[in-house]
């Protein structure tokens, strides 16, 4: 079943063209991780399938009733606002006390619920706005940098908790990452992103594509664990489509 | 003691100090305290044009303090920025006031009681009026409160939720416009900015929810503005800034006692 459909949009910033002919589709139930470079427009795919900014042209089409449970990438509590984490999670609309501390346990932090959240750490405020996106009960986790500011370690626990998550859920994973050799090998699908989309498929065939190789280098090259099998040339289905700029 | 005219200004007081001591929580954790300001000053504009066209003082100042908050919404990105460019619609806004006030023919305008209110003057209409807006202001927050404390929090987590963050900016607008309009004649337009920060700042020390922030601060604003009436009747001095001051008080001492407490614990 389509969750969500991106035909064809575009994006502008001014005189920039942040989006140009994007097209992505996502399916109930699959892992597609959004790779790379800064400035290559990955938040800002985000942020229109959230509904947070409207394309300039092309469609977004969202299956009826769509639930949506975003984790952005950073999320700045004001010190002039005293919050708890419990009464987090109770916006925009209260929860019970079960739903709370199950999706409290879920994300990982089943004893942060009177902490305020300015007193937590890096990696129990990332949970703690996973547990309030899974509070929905979402078709589709999505995700923005969401280890950013984390250590290795981590964000390898807190995309090991993501897929826990979406195993007991089956809802579909879509993240946006730097972290090519973390997050790439769990997922169904990757798509390179650079304006356009510059090749996507497999982890296997995207981390052998030209276009990505162009992108990321061969620098990272050691350190990318998919970066494996030669013979994935043959498997290329996006080639035709190079990075141009 | 308390004759009608007392009863009156306490009531008018009263009013307004929990309408802005709820809505002032919103324009702390927005940092929209230079925007309340603008906003504030914009009302005597208000009140020249609605002596001008003899309407009602209410409903000029509201309709030139909304004006404002959309002339702000719609310059805002344009190059300025934003404390730039509220100080140019504050002043702007207050200097132009001020001409027009002078221009009306015939009418002599005591712009003092514009300025610094004029709470001991306040009659019935003017008693019904302060209440009916500040029951409506509360109202709204009540009902909105999940969606507004949402969209203050992050408009990326808004969006997401079905919500509209930008709407939900707009009708704080409308709130500010509408504290605005019935706390000019209480504290005067100089003032209104501080009923709506310091008890919010003030409750911030004692509140570990957003809620309970939003209940000391109606509280504290309401003791500072009874008790100011009080204060300014006994003391024979001016009642807006009488209140200010003792709500300033209640500030300065509390952050004492909590600095101390921490040195102590």
């Amino acid at each position: 079943m389509t969750l969500l459909t991106v035909t064809d949009i575009g994006v502008r910033f001014g005189n920039h063209q942040v989006l140009d002919h994007v097209n992505l589709i996502l399916t109930r139930g699959e892992i597609v991780t959004i790779v790379g470079p800064n400035g290559s427009g990955k938040s800002t795919l985000l942020r229109v399938l959230v509904g947070a900014i409207e394309p300039d042209s092309g469609r977004v089409e969202r299956a009826e009733g769509l639930r949506i449970g975003y984790v952005p990438q950073k999320l700045h509590v004001d010190q002039t606002m005293p919050i708890t984490v419990r009464r987090f999670l109770d916006l925009p609309k209260r929860v019970g006390k079960e739903a709370a501390d199950t999706a409290l346990q879920a994300a990982g932090v089943a004893h942060v619920a009177a902490t305020q959240m300015s007193d937590l750490s890096g990696g129990q405020f990332q949970r703690v706005l996973l547990a309030r996106a899974i509070l929905s009960e979402p078709d589709v986790l999505m995700l923005d940098e969401a280890t950013q500011g984390l250590d290795q370690p981590g964000s390898a626990q807190f995309y090991q908790q993501i897929d826990a998550v979406r195993k007991t859920m089956g809802c579909a994973v879509l993240m946006v990452s730097h972290e090519l050799h973390v997050v790439m090998s769990a997922s169904d699908r990757v798509i390179c992103l650079n304006g356009h989309v510059c090749c996507e498929g497999t982890p296997e065939v995207v981390s052998a594509a030209p276009a990505y190789r162009e992108l990321f280098g061969s620098g990272t090259g050691g350190a990318l664990a998919l970066y494996r099998h030669d013979h994935d040339h043959r498997h290329d289905h996006s080639h035709d489509h190079v990075f141009e700029e | 003691m308390l004759d009608d005219f007392l009863i009156r200004a306490g009531l008018a007081a009263l009013g307004v100090a929990l309408a802005a001591g709820a809505l002032g929580c919103f324009v702390v954790w927005r940092r929209l305290a230079y925007f309340g300001e603008a906003t504030a000053h914009a009302a005597v504009l208000g009140v020249a044009l609605s002596l001008m066209f003899s309407t009602s003082i209410f409903v000029g100042v509201i309709v030139v303090a909304l004006a404002m908050g959309l002339l702000f919404f719609s310059l805002q990105g344009t190059g300025a920025g934003a404390d730039a460019l509220l100080g140019v619609l504050a002043h702007g806004a207050l200097a132009l006031g001020l001409v027009a006030v002078s221009l009306i023919p015939g009418v002599r305008v005591d712009l003092d009681v514009y300025l610094f209110g004029d709470v001991l003057t306040v009659g019935r209409v003017d008693l019904a009026v302060i209440w009916g807006g500040a029951v409506l202001v509360l109202a709204i927050l009540y009902l909105r409160w999940g969606a507004l404390l949402t969209s203050t929090l992050s408009p990326d987590l808004a969006n997401a939720s079905g919500l509209a963050p930008r709407r939900e900016g707009l009708i704080l607008t409308l709130l500010l416009a509408a504290v605005v309009a019935v706390a000019i004649k209480v504290v005067g337009a100089l003032l209104i900015t501080a009923m709506l920060i310091i008890p919010a700042t003030t409750a911030r020390r004692f509140a570990v929810t957003p809620e309970s922030m939003a209940l000391w601060s109606m509280s504290l604003g309401a003791l500072a503005a009874v008790g100011g009436v009080q204060l300014a009747v006994m003391a024979n001095t001016p009642v807006g800034p009488t209140i200010v001051a003792l709500s300033a008080g209640m500030f300065a001492v509390a952050t004492l006692t909590s600095g101390l407490t921490r040195i102590g614990s």
